[in-house]
């Protein structure tokens, strides 16, 4: 059976508020997405739409999209799995190709989250966990997420200030990313002399709500090769899914989702960790990126902040891991963020990521995590 | 009654578990187990997915549960904003339980250790909302 390729991949810049329309927004990814590829709108048999919902005041923005780019009359719908959106819609738009149904599938994720007041916001924030059991209690993402952050550190001895160097990395290639929302450049006192926002992480252990979209292409393999010289192929695909409340953790140490998700992404790819030249992962926050590190087994439980004290996260290290400055960096607009991390392993895969190259890179890995660890992607590319 | 005075704030009311409230406004918290696989559930299930069985029985948990986790929150979403700073915390129970709740403001933020002895009892707050905390067992 033919295999499925990535042709284009595109995103919008992403911004505290982009003042305009979803389509709009969404056409910016697109753009990018098409550009210098030899085909057209016509030649793309579906749309998979991807975003979190109740930050839409449009109900149904799949029908709104596919308008506006002129999809119409190819099927197109939507998927949700909140920050992990769009890594889900890449996931059904492969599994469309390979079944037969499609040759070429464009996936969309958005978010326009200024569309909403920030009070609104808050309250949607406040409903993101369960909401008979959980949410009456006051839990957000990042009080969930502090929650792993102080059982890391208890049973490991995991620091702050450890913490606070993924941020270092992550704003050092912000600065370096024309799309990024984030450009400075944060020291360590910057990062640990900031606001407290839910013990133990501070404002700069978090990610910022963002306007914007990404786009990827997807075609089936022979198609790909008359479609692009570039084609960077879906080798490893992996998907779980955790408890939606708290109390239905198994551990707090690690995210079993995105355990499950490497596990199955490596073992479809037939590769190991150490085969990956550079990685994605979901830092919503600055311990998600350490456990990232040890869930996708770049190190062994307990040992990822050793890979960030020693730098081989950085890209000249052991494995370069979000060298577009991350979510911390470039702001986390939900449905556009696995899309936006695709792009970013494309670009690195392809040798064309001007602002920070990783040299020779042929395997890159995507890590794209839902809610506070309820919905896991890892993708795994290779050029 | 269902579930429109649990918490700061609650979302929904009804569900098939609302004796649960009734439970705790009586003093217990009280969690289900099934009477045919002997499966508990905390969140309370009303039916059991592992054995399709609606014969449930409730038990109350009463066991001293160790704390797993905690956070201070700062700042609360829409709604909560004036409960701020609250500690959240998550603690295992010998009845094979997980439960996420507030820490009791009784707990001084640097007496906090995870791996302490908690129990978890109702509270009612001033504006006569219900709903259950941890305590130092």
């Amino acid at each position: 059976m033919e295999d499925v390729a990535i042709v284009g991949a595109g995103q919008s810049a992403f911004s505290r508020s982009c003042g305009e329309s979803i389509r709009e927004l969404s056409f910016e990814a697109y753009k990018e997405a098409m550009e210098g590829l030899d085909i057209t709108g016509d030649n793309i048999d579906a749309s998979v739409i991807c975003s979190a919902p109740e930050y839409d005041k449009q109900r149904s923005p799949s029908g709104l999209i596919s308008e506006y780019l002129e999809l119409t009359p190819k099927p197109t719908f939507y998927i949700e799995t909140v920050c992990s959106s769009s890594s889900t819609g890449l996931r059904v738009a492969w599994s469309m190709i390979k079944a037969g149904l499609h040759r070429v599938v464009a996936v969309i994720g958005f978010q326009k989250m200024s569309e909403l007041s920030s009070r609104d916001a808050a309250e949607r924030m406040g409903r993101g966990g369960d909401i008979i059991w959980e949410s009456p209690f006051g839990i957000t993402m990042p009080a969930g997420y502090a929650m792993y952050a102080r059982a890391h550190m208890d049973r490991y001895g995991t620091t702050e200030e450890q913490m606070a160097k993924v941020r270092v990395k992550n704003s050092h290639y912000g600065a370096a990313n024309p799309k990024a929302n984030y450009r400075k450049e944060l020291s360590l006192e910057d990062i640990m002399n900031s606001d407290m926002i839910t013990s133990p992480l501070k404002k700069f252990d978090c990610c910022a709500n963002a306007d914007g979209s990404s786009c990827i292409i997807l075609a089936r393999g022979d198609v790909a090769k008359g479609i692009t010289k570039k084609p960077i192929w879906v080798i490893g695909l992996g998907a779980a899914t955790d408890t939606m409340t708290m109390a239905g953790r198994q551990s707090l140490t690690g995210l079993r989702c995105a355990q499950e998700a490497a596990k199955q992404a490596y073992k479809m790819a037939g590769i190991k960790p150490q085969d990956v030249d550079v990685a994605e992962v979901h830092d919503c926050f600055t311990i998600s990126e350490i456990l990232a590190y040890e869930d996708l087994g770049f190190a062994k439980p307990g040992e990822g902040t050793g890979l960030i004290e020693a730098k081989q996260t950085y890209a000249g290290g052991k494995i370069p891991v979000n060298v577009d400055g991350g979510l911390l960096s470039k702001g986390h607009p939900i449905g556009a963020t696995g899309g936006s991390q695709i792009r970013t392993i494309v670009r690195q895969l392809r040798g064309e990521a001007t602002e920070v190259q990783v040299k020779d890179a042929e395997i890159g890995l995507v890590h794209n995590i839902g809610g506070i660890g309820q919905y896991g992607n890892v993708t795994i590319l290779r050029r | 009654m269902g579930f429109e005075n649990f918490g700061t704030v609650s979302f929904t009311s009804e569900a098939k578990v609302t004796d649960f409230i009734t439970q705790l406004e009586a003093g217990r918290v009280m969690a289900t187990r099934c009477r045919k696989c002997g499966g508990s559930y905390f969140p309370p299930k009303a039916d059991c997915p592992r054995c399709l069985s609606g014969d449930v029985e409730w038990f109350e948990v009463k066991s001293q549960g160790k704390l797993l986790s905690y956070t201070v929150v700062n700042y609360g979403p829409t709604g909560f904003e004036s409960d701020a700073p609250y500690i959240l915390a998550l603690a295992r129970f010998d009845e094979g339980i997980q439960i996420l709740a507030r820490l009791s403001r009784d707990i001084a933020e640097k007496d906090i250790k995870i791996g302490m002895s908690l129990m978890v009892k109702p509270v009612k707050s001033a504006d006569d909302r219900i709903a259950y905390q941890f305590i130092r067992a």
